[in-house]
């Protein structure tokens, strides 16, 4: 198609359909002010940027800032804790909502299934500063039900939450409980979409439950399960600030220090604004290598992929 | 999808053959593992439950198991009488459902050209948003931006910067595409109803399941956030419910001055762990209690959206 039949296509389009293009002007707007400006605006990662010269004022440094990361002890660091919690996460968590969903699709009451998924659900809509206060709560050496249990069974009360090594297992645990309910919906949906003749001609060549699970459900939900192991090895680097910040104290930064606290540390709190937005922007560069290697091998391997 | 759910029950119900014992027995310590999942997830949050109804001293002793201990509502009283947390709650109400009308309307409106298959140009603008999904901003720059924008420490920071989410589009735009068929907008195209009125008398009474869906993660996603507010607010007037919860129950911000002798202490001490229960109680409260309303949206919504996308 040559440029002008393009315009000549769009023109005729918008004299018939302007009012579509009307909706979307303010959301367009929205997202070019929210999502492209600050996209363009990383490239103070290479400047010695400061609020009075601005972005177009100030000077261009090159890699320094980048050096100056990889140079420092804090870069082998972070970037260790990083990925050892996001994958161990990944290992731990992403088997439960399938284990959950295969579990659920072998029960026949309505009723009990609905409690089950009624009450699964619910930590996910629990506020992450919500669930750091019951972990502190509900592990404290003074408080809670975990250390009388443990006082009960003629055992020393533990500060969990003051102890480098529990915190990994206390952050995965708390995890699992928080999404593994919701994360099984979209398994539970895919369940739902098995063809009824297939588990006919299983019984009638009497099948076992559990070889039913092994041919049928597993092969069907296998395309899900392949995408949403994309979704989450993509997003080993892209771990999530909010609940790792407010587990931090003391005791644990040798293993909590992830890249988007450390960040947040020295770009807000110490106002290094070039130097934190060159961490950033590795981490997100290796962020997308990540995904699109993970896609492109999934592909290769199974068909099965996300773009 | 739901049709072939009842054939398949009532294909179940016509073949009377019972299930051999390993299959009963399969199905059986299903239910006890589900039973006992559903004890071990639900059993922390009716702790709380509980011991924020009990008295400061039963709970500090650890007498408090499942039950409420001699009930009290001291410290539902005294939250009451907190201005700072009442405060943080009205603000929070406030974001959220202004934050909520501003998401919904603009992904909707964004959402909805971009499932019409006759619109030129649908191409393009897919792979606009599909970039911002790729490459972010970093926190600097999104500061930056915002403060560029003049919203630093005024409301509009916490509703403005991320009001679309960019999945939740997606999302909407696969939904409208297999649930509203091409021949309708083209019917009603004959009858002269223009694409505004089309829009908002055929597509929107259409879409309540995924409008339902949409609005109730934006609504908790803006309810239980701390961290826009946190960097971007200064004035502590201006704070959601979360930060403030963040300061009494995360830093444990108690002041020392108004515990004079220790027997104040242990008093003041037992009513601020109570008082923390209770807080906890009340913040999740409302989501808690709104989810289930639109549970059975979950898995139309989010298989739709997800999957075909």
């Amino acid at each position: 198609m040559t440029a002008a039949k393009t315009v000549r296509l769009f023109k005729k389009s918008f004299r018939k359909r302007w009012q579509l293009y009307l909706f979307m002007i303010i959301p367009l707007l929205h997202i070019t002010a929210f999502k492209y400006v600050p996209m363009f605006g990383n490239v103070i990662a290479f400047q010695d940027y400061s609020f009075e010269r601005g972005l177009f004022g100030s000077d261009w440094i090159g890699f320094k800032y980048f050096k100056q990361f990889f140079d420092s002890p804090e870069a082998l660091n972070t970037i260790r804790n990083t990925i050892l919690i996001s994958l161990f996460t990944l290992i731990c968590s992403f088997p439960v909502p399938i284990l959950l969903a295969i579990m659920l699709n072998e029960i026949r009451s309505q009723g009990f299934k609905k409690i089950v998924q009624m009450v699964t659900y619910a930590p996910y809509f629990i506020s992450t500063v919500v669930v750091v206060s019951m972990l502190m709560f509900l592990l404290s050496p003074h408080t809670g039900f975990v250390n009388p249990l443990l006082v009960k069974l003629g055992m020393e009360p533990i500060n969990f939450m003051g102890e480098s090594q529990f915190f990994r297992p206390i952050y995965i645990l708390s995890d699992i409980w928080q999404t593994a309910g919701y994360s099984a919906i979209i398994y539970i949906a895919a369940l739902a979409g098995v063809n009824p003749e297939s588990y006919e001609a299983a019984r009638m060549d009497g099948a076992t439950r559990l070889q039913k699970i092994r041919h049928i459900d597993l092969p069907w939900i296998m395309p899900t399960i392949t995408i949403l192991l994309i979704l989450g090895a993509g997003s080993i680097m892209s771990i999530g600030f909010e609940k790792i910040f407010l587990m931090q104290n003391p005791m644990n930064t040798s293993v909590s220090e992830v890249i988007p606290t450390y960040v947040y540390k020295v770009g807000l709190l110490s106002a290094n604004y070039s130097y934190s937005t060159a961490v950033g922007l590795f981490n997100s560069l290796v962020n997308m290598i990540l995904i699109l290697s993970v896609n492109y091998a999934a592909r290769k391997i199974s068909n099965n992929s996300l773009f | 999808m739901l049709q072939r759910v009842s054939i398949r029950r009532n294909a179940e119900r016509r073949t009377p053959i019972r299930e051999p014992l390993t299959d009963r027995l399969f199905v059986g310590s299903i239910y006890f593992i589900l039973s006992l999942v559903t004890i071990v997830v639900s059993y922390p949050l009716i702790y709380i439950v509980s011991a924020s109804f009990s008295a400061p001293s039963a709970v500090i002793s650890g007498k408090v198991w499942l039950l409420p201990v001699d009930p009290t509502l001291v410290a539902y009283k005294a939250i009451l009488q907190s201005p700072k947390l009442l405060a943080g709650f009205g603000n929070s109400l406030f974001y959220t459902v202004a934050g909520t009308m501003v998401s919904l309307v603009l992904s909707l409106l964004l959402a909805y050209p971009l499932s019409r298959r006759d619109l030129v140009g649908r191409g393009p603008i897919m792979f606009y948003l599909a970039v911002t999904l790729v490459i972010g901003g970093g926190l600097i720059p999104m500061y930056l931006t915002v403060k560029y924008f003049g919203m630093l420490d005024t409301r509009w920071a916490m509703i403005i910067p991320g009001a679309i989410s960019v999945w939740q589009v997606i999302i909407a735009r696969t939904f409208f595409q297999t649930t509203i068929p091409d021949e309708l907008s083209e019917a009603a195209e004959m009858d002269g109803s223009s694409d505004f009125r089309f829009f908002w008398q055929m597509v929107i009474p259409l879409s309540k399941p995924i409008i339902a869906v949409m609005g109730l993660m934006y609504a908790v996603g803006m309810w239980n956030s701390y961290f826009d507010a946190l960097i971007y607010l200064n004035d502590s007037k201006l704070f959601p419910l979360q930060l403030v919860l963040r300061s009494i129950l995360v830093m444990n911000q108690v002041d020392p001055e108004m515990m004079r002798d220790a027997q104040q202490m242990i008093q003041a001490q037992g009513l601020s762990t109570l008082l923390k229960y209770s807080l906890i109680v009340v913040a999740s409260a409302p989501v808690l209690i709104l989810y289930p309303f639109v549970q059975r949206f979950f898995i139309k919504g989010i298989m739709i959206g997800s999957l075909k996308g």
